[in-house]
């Protein structure tokens, strides 16, 4: 079921180390990355369908093309490495055990956008995993991997590792460009048309860790080889998270495509202690939860997730089994929303609260009906007009509670 | 009349990564975070020291070190203790841990222990879902959290003097 494309080294003693790195295979691309134009390397990731781990799964190849080329300004690469939506815990695996991986990806990708300087933006809480990619980039710049001339070829690329404050919202990337910038961590307002990011006003792309150590396998293998896993519209593989009620959470790569319940039965051992399955959040806390009858047919790739009424975002599988309350799971799950609302737009800020607030009373048994209305009120205005998708992206999830277990909040009511 | 300054070795950290951006502003993070490795909170003396550094007012420096939870605005204990209470941790038993810390420490969440050793903050997730319950030790995760590994972590920190 498993196929290693990422997580190839993961189980190598040292693998993090630069000569153990090289000795499996890091940077063995580079001398055929060079040998093409950056034009063909676009291309190569365009036609290789690759999208984005981040969550939203967008085209990679389509991205890239928005760089002006040539561009009369810098422009840069900024690799997303703020991993903080509930049940994700992928990205942290790469730059574990791989950290030359992403190095790799990150030359890769910068020479196909013209950048000459990328920006890891990682959660402040990583410490441990910041120093580990520091130490990777330390020894790259050594090797004279990274610097005036990558390899001794006529491409200068220089990595910064930059650490985050600790705010879910810098994830979503202009709120990441603009902590980058030095400021807080606040949305900016989507342009009308499509445009490239922009980091203080240079032409700028943001991918997620894993989407950039996705890139050199495409490079050196083709995008023949990638598109030979997953699905037509969901090709290759994604590193996928189960955590919450099985007998085995992890991380696994896994072809898109991939049946959920066999994922569940078999690769991660089942229900923990012989459990029964009620549900499961599928993508990261911010999709919609799914019942145990709805999720029979699902395979794991954005179409097939999509169609059940829900989505794949950032295949952290969050997996419950009989014994939960979900009302308790929503308060959870609101508390958070409350705490992260970056508190620009009113209706977010304040919404958020009133929403974990009136739970807070249902879950005392002080509820009534009119309070459920009041919920599903609440998430129309959360729905209207505000900065970034956070807000309406609540408003759908708690609506998606309340309809899939109405009984369970009903029963709590006065 | 500030009595902050950054220490030679951070000084001169800092000189070396204006390099490395297009612009001073973005290392108002990174000073940040040197400010707290070195003094354990961020003071508003400090403040206004990388508001002169950095250009800006010490409002500014204020604003954007107020919006991120890791920054301390006053002083914490000796050991962090930052539990994740959210839903992977919550479905694998963060409730019963937080209990045990309270119960072991005598404090609530956002409170310091008289002795100033311990602060005991609740966050939200680590990135750690899959090796539930999570929560980090100063910067140290501790994964797979049971009540034991607590009792050993904090019986050690008891007995240092
Ligand atoms: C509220 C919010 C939080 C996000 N958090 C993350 C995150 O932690 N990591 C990430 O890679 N993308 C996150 N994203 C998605 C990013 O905005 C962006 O789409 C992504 O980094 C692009 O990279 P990709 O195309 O390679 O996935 C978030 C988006 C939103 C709206
Ligand atoms: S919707 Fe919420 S998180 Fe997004 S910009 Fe507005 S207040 Fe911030
Ligand atoms: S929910 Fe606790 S680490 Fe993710």
């Amino acid at each position: 079921m498993q196929v290693k494309i990422v997580s190839k080294n993961f189980d190598i003693p040292l693998s993090h180390t630069l000569d153990v790195a090289r000795a499996n295979g890091r940077y063995q691309t580079l001398e055929t990355l060079f040998s093409k134009s950056p034009d063909a390397i676009i291309s190569e990731v365009e036609k290789s369908g690759l999208r984005g781990k981040g969550g939203g799964g967008a085209l990679t190849g389509e991205k890239w093309r928005l760089i002006p080329s040539p561009s009369d300004k810098p422009t840069y690469l900024v690799v997303n490495a703020d991993e903080s939506e509930p049940g994700t815990f992928k990205d942290r695996q790469i730059l574990e055990f791989d950290p030359h991986l992403l190095i790799e990806g990150i030359i890769c990708s910068s020479y196909a956008i013209g950048a000459h300087h990328a920006y890891i933006y990682m959660r402040g809480e990583y410490v441990f995993w910041a120093k580990r990619v520091q130490e990777a980039i330390d020894e790259a710049y050594e090797a004279g991997i990274l610097g005036t001339h990558v390899l001794g070829h006529d491409y200068a690329l220089h990595v910064t590792l930059h650490r985050g404050g600790g705010a879910y919202i810098c994830g979503e990337k202009t709120a990441l460009l603009e902590s980058l910038e030095g400021k807080r961590g606040h949305p900016r307002l989507k342009p009308k048309g499509k445009e490239p990011e922009w980091f203080f006003g240079c032409p700028t792309v943001v991918n997620n860790v894993e989407t950039i150590s996705s890139v050199p396998f495409i490079v050196r293998e083709g995008f023949e080889a990638y598109r030979a896993y997953g699905t037509p519209e969901s090709p290759g593989t994604m590193l996928f998270g189960i955590s919450g009620h099985v007998e085995k959470p992890g991380v696994y790569e896994l072809p898109y495509g991939t049946p959920m319940t066999k994922v569940i039965d078999e690769l991660c051992g089942g229900i923990l202690n012989g459990g029964k399955l009620k549900a499961v959040i599928p993508g990261g806390s911010s999709v919609h939860i799914l019942r145990a009858d709805e999720i029979e047919n699902i395979t794991l790739d954005y179409e097939s997730v999509k169609a059940h009424g829900s989505s794949l975002g950032t295949g952290g599988m969050i997996v419950m089994d009989e014994s939960v309350s979900i009302p308790h799971v929503m308060k959870n799950l609101f508390e958070f929303y409350h705490h992260e609302s970056c508190g620009q737009c009113t209706p977010c800020r304040e919404g958020t609260g009133w929403v974990d607030a009136i739970l807070g009373k249902i879950l005392d048994g002080k509820g009534t009906k009119k309070d459920l209305e009041t919920i599903l009120d609440v998430c129309d205005m959360l729905n209207g007009k505000t900065i970034c998708v956070f807000a309406p992206s609540v408003a759908f999830i708690a609506q998606s509670y309340l309809k899939k277990f109405k009984e369970e909040f009903e029963a709590l009511l006065k | 009349m500030s009595a902050f300054a950054l220490s030679p070795e951070n000084a001169a950290k800092f000189q070396a990564l204006l390099e490395r951006y297009p612009e001073k502003s973005s290392l108002m993070l990174p000073s940040l975070w040197m400010v707290q490795y070195q003094e354990g909170w961020i003071s508003p003396e400090a403040m206004q020291f990388l508001a002169k550094k950095l250009e800006c007012s010490a409002m500014d420096v204020y604003s954007v070190a107020s919006f991120y939870t890791m920054f301390n605005l006053k002083p914490v204990g000796k050991v962090h203790i930052q539990l994740c209470k959210t839903l992977s941790c919550m479905l694998r038993g963060s409730g019963a841990m937080q209990a045990h810390i309270e119960n072991r420490l005598g404090i609530k969440p956002g409170q310091t222990t008289n002795d100033g050793k311990f602060t005991f903050s609740l966050v939200e997730c680590l990135g750690s879902c899959g090796t539930a319950p999570c929560m980090s030790y100063n910067d140290d995760y501790v994964e797979n959290l049971t009540i034991e590994t607590l009792d050993t972590l904090i019986d050690k920190e008891l007995s240092c003097k």
